[in-house]
């Protein structure tokens, strides 16, 4: 192709931009949200807690973030369609980057909560419908992806529900909340350490274990999981042995010391969760540049092309700027709204949320970590451990469906003609 | 730029907390009554009117909290607990105040005088009703504990036990009433008959303060039976 020789440099450094600011968005906006629950119940401070989700976010990102970026590159569209005219999809990718990028600025500008992922999800599916043609849309994956956004919330609050409950039934009620506590909560930890490991390996992994020539079965892979889950246990063994009864703060509230309990085990959550979101946010952010690069260099759609593992480090490190940026800020204010969330609440949500993503990731789905984490809440509040929730957000966040689908596509579609018109 | 919107937003203020302030200002406005009473015995109705200035100012305070707890609370926020019970709660809370200022302000209003023979009686009346605000605050202040265990299990036990010992008060309180009431009846030849019409009005309210108490303990125990 005459188009790819001739601007091939300038596509790819023009995707890797945009797909940068994507991934800054991400950083600067949606960790805060993820990570907002352990800042606010006090389990971290926001320094700790930006350097936990530069770390797992970019592990995560780069770890598990295959499977999403390679639905965001090669699932929505159909490639059969465009092998005639590839340069279609390289234009269409770089304006579902560009319209995302300005409808998540324009949206945080006025403060409207949205999703990245929707908003991604909306660009590349309005440009292949209107830009291309409506049977460009692989209409069978959007609908499963369109079905996800409403099963995660709702599987992340079941989790978080149960969670909480067997908080409740092994621990808070018993007679020594604070012996019970020390006692129960490495098995949750053993949990976090298990599944994030049994998720990566079985489908993050893949690209990583294919160039180093590993394989393992499934079998396999449980036996490391439950070691990995192991050694996290023991770890947080250690760190709860540290932990010692506060006499004078149980004058005012008799739980204050299971809650210092508790906020041992939000570290490792908010670890699972910063994961998760790398593995999902992250990784639809730079989809799009997946798929730019892989057409410009091989010249085709070819769907079966390896992706090059530079672009997940590359959102990694867009996330982290982001985070660096911005991220602080955002966390800050949060961490102070929150007041009425205390660890052993704080980690049944993070945890019901962080499971759901991993598993949605892993499935290569990309959902928005921020509903579910809404969804994980709102179970921990069903199960009345939570003293007031503001059932209005639902309905903004409802709206902001609405708005961000059709805004996202809309832009994308102007986009998509303008380079069109300016490279052809 | 504004960003992040979404989560902090889906949290409320919690309106525990404020109940308890609100109801600690209650009862302490409540405790100032025994120093009044006795002031009013000893006949210094300028200590008087100055306690009844300091009760009449943390009713006030309790006023304000009310407004602003209810402020606080729309139709949207999604709680552990029955909005218009708590509602209930709070209101039935504010009247133990208001109540409390109404007898300082009627006894310091007439400058009404307590007959020698029931003076002991009467504190000893005054205290016990006072027993059950405190006791009612102390069930109210188990209410973050309720929070944190989700409504279930041993807690609520504990704080049915709690709502128990202050019916018992307040049955307490109730004997102390009609004693005093019968002593009043052997009295009231002797009194100017509009003294004694107040004085039966008095300590009715005295012993309203005890039925008030109760009935805040009544609406915690709604407040748990969910």
């Amino acid at each position: 192709m005459t188009l790819f020789a001739e601007y091939g440099q300038i596509l790819i450094i023009l995707a890797c931009v945009f797909g940068l600011f994507m991934a800054w968005g991400v950083g600067a906006n949606d960790v805060a949200n993820a990570m907002g629950t352990s800042v606010g119940s006090r389990a971290l401070t926001v320094k700790q807690a930006i350097l936990i989700a530069m770390v797992f976010e970019f592990a995560g990102a780069y770890l598990a973030g295959g499977e999403v970026t390679s639905t965001i590159r090669k699932g929505i569209i159909d490639p059969g369609i465009l092998t005639e005219a590839p340069e279609l999809l390289v234009y269409g990718m770089l304006s579902a980057l560009l319209a995302a990028g300005t409808w998540l600025l324009i949206a945080s500008m006025m403060g409207w909560p949205v999703s990245t992922t929707h908003s991604i999800v909306g660009a590349i599916v309005g440009f292949a419908a209107v830009g291309i043609s409506p049977d460009a849309v692989n209409w069978g994956k959007v609908g499963k992806i369109v079905a996800s956004w409403v099963v995660s919330p709702v599987l992340a609050g079941s989790i978080s529900y149960m969670l909480f409950r067997s908080v409740q039934n092994l621990i808070l009620t018993r007679h020594d909340p604070f012996a019970r506590a020390k006692k129960i909560i490495p098995i949750y930890m053993f949990a976090v350490g298990f599944l994030i490991s049994m998720v990566t390996m079985l489908k993050g992994l893949k690209h990583i274990f294919k160039d180093a020539d590993i394989s393992m079965s499934f079998g396999e892979c449980a036996l490391v999981a439950v070691g990995i889950g192991l050694v996290v246990s023991a770890i947080g063994s250690v760190l709860l042995k540290r932990v010692e009864r506060d006499e004078e703060a149980e004058k005012d509230n008799r739980f204050a010391s299971v809650e210092k309990v508790f906020a041992v085990l939000m570290v490792f959550t908010a670890c699972a969760m910063a994961f998760a979101h790398g593995s999902n946010d992250v990784a639809n952010a730079v989809g799009p540049l997946a798929a730019v690069v892989s057409v410009v260099k091989s010249g085709t759609v070819e769907a079966k092309s390896i992706m090059p593992s530079w672009i997940l480090l590359l959102g990694g490190v867009g996330i982290m700027l982001g985070l660096a940026t911005y991220g602080f800020k955002v966390m800050g204010t949060i961490g102070r709204k929150i007041t009425e969330l205390t660890p052993s609440r704080g980690f049944a949500a993070e945890l019901g949320a962080a499971a759901t993503v991993v598993l949605a990731s892993a499935t290569g789905l990309p959902i928005s970590t921020t509903h579910t984490l809404v969804g994980a809440v709102l179970g921990v509040g069903l199960a009345r451990g939570i003293a007031a929730l503001n059932l209005r957000v639902i309905g903004t966040i409802f709206m902001s469906w609405l708005v961000t689908l059709p805004a996202g596509a809309g832009l994308a579609i102007v986009f998509f003609f303008f380079f069109k018109g300016i490279f052809s | 730029m504004a960003f992040g919107k979404t989560i902090f937003n889906l949290f409320g203020k919690s309106p525990i907390s404020p109940l308890q302030t609100h109801m600690s200002l209650v009862i302490a406005c409540e405790e100032k009554l025994p120093d009044f009473l006795e002031a009013s015995i000893a006949n210094d109705w300028e200590k008087a009117e100055e306690i009844f200035s300091a009760i009449s100012k943390k009713e006030d305070q309790a006023d304000e909290m009310k407004r602003q707890l209810r402020l606080q609370l729309p139709k949207s926020l999604f709680m552990p607990l029955d909005r218009g019970d708590l509602l209930d709660l709070l209101s039935l809370q504010d009247r133990i105040a208001n109540r409390t200022k109404d007898i300082a302000g009627l006894m310091l209003g007439r400058k009404m005088s307590i007959p020698e023979p029931l003076h002991q009686q009467m504190l000893g009346f005054v205290a016990s009703s006072i027993e059950a605000g405190r006791q009612a605050l102390k069930a109210i202040n188990e209410l973050d504990e309720l929070l944190e265990v989700g409504f279930s299990g041993k807690e609520v036990d504990f704080v049915e036990k709690m709502i128990g010992e202050l019916d018992h008060l307040e049955n307490k309180t109730d004997q102390f009433e009609q004693d005093i009431r019968h002593q009043l009846f052997k009295l009231e030849q002797d009194l100017p008959p509009i003294d004694a019409i107040f004085l039966y009005q008095i300590i009715d309210m005295i012993g309203e303060l005890a039925d008030l108490a109760e009935g805040v303990g009544g609406r915690l125990q709604l407040l748990l039976a969910r």
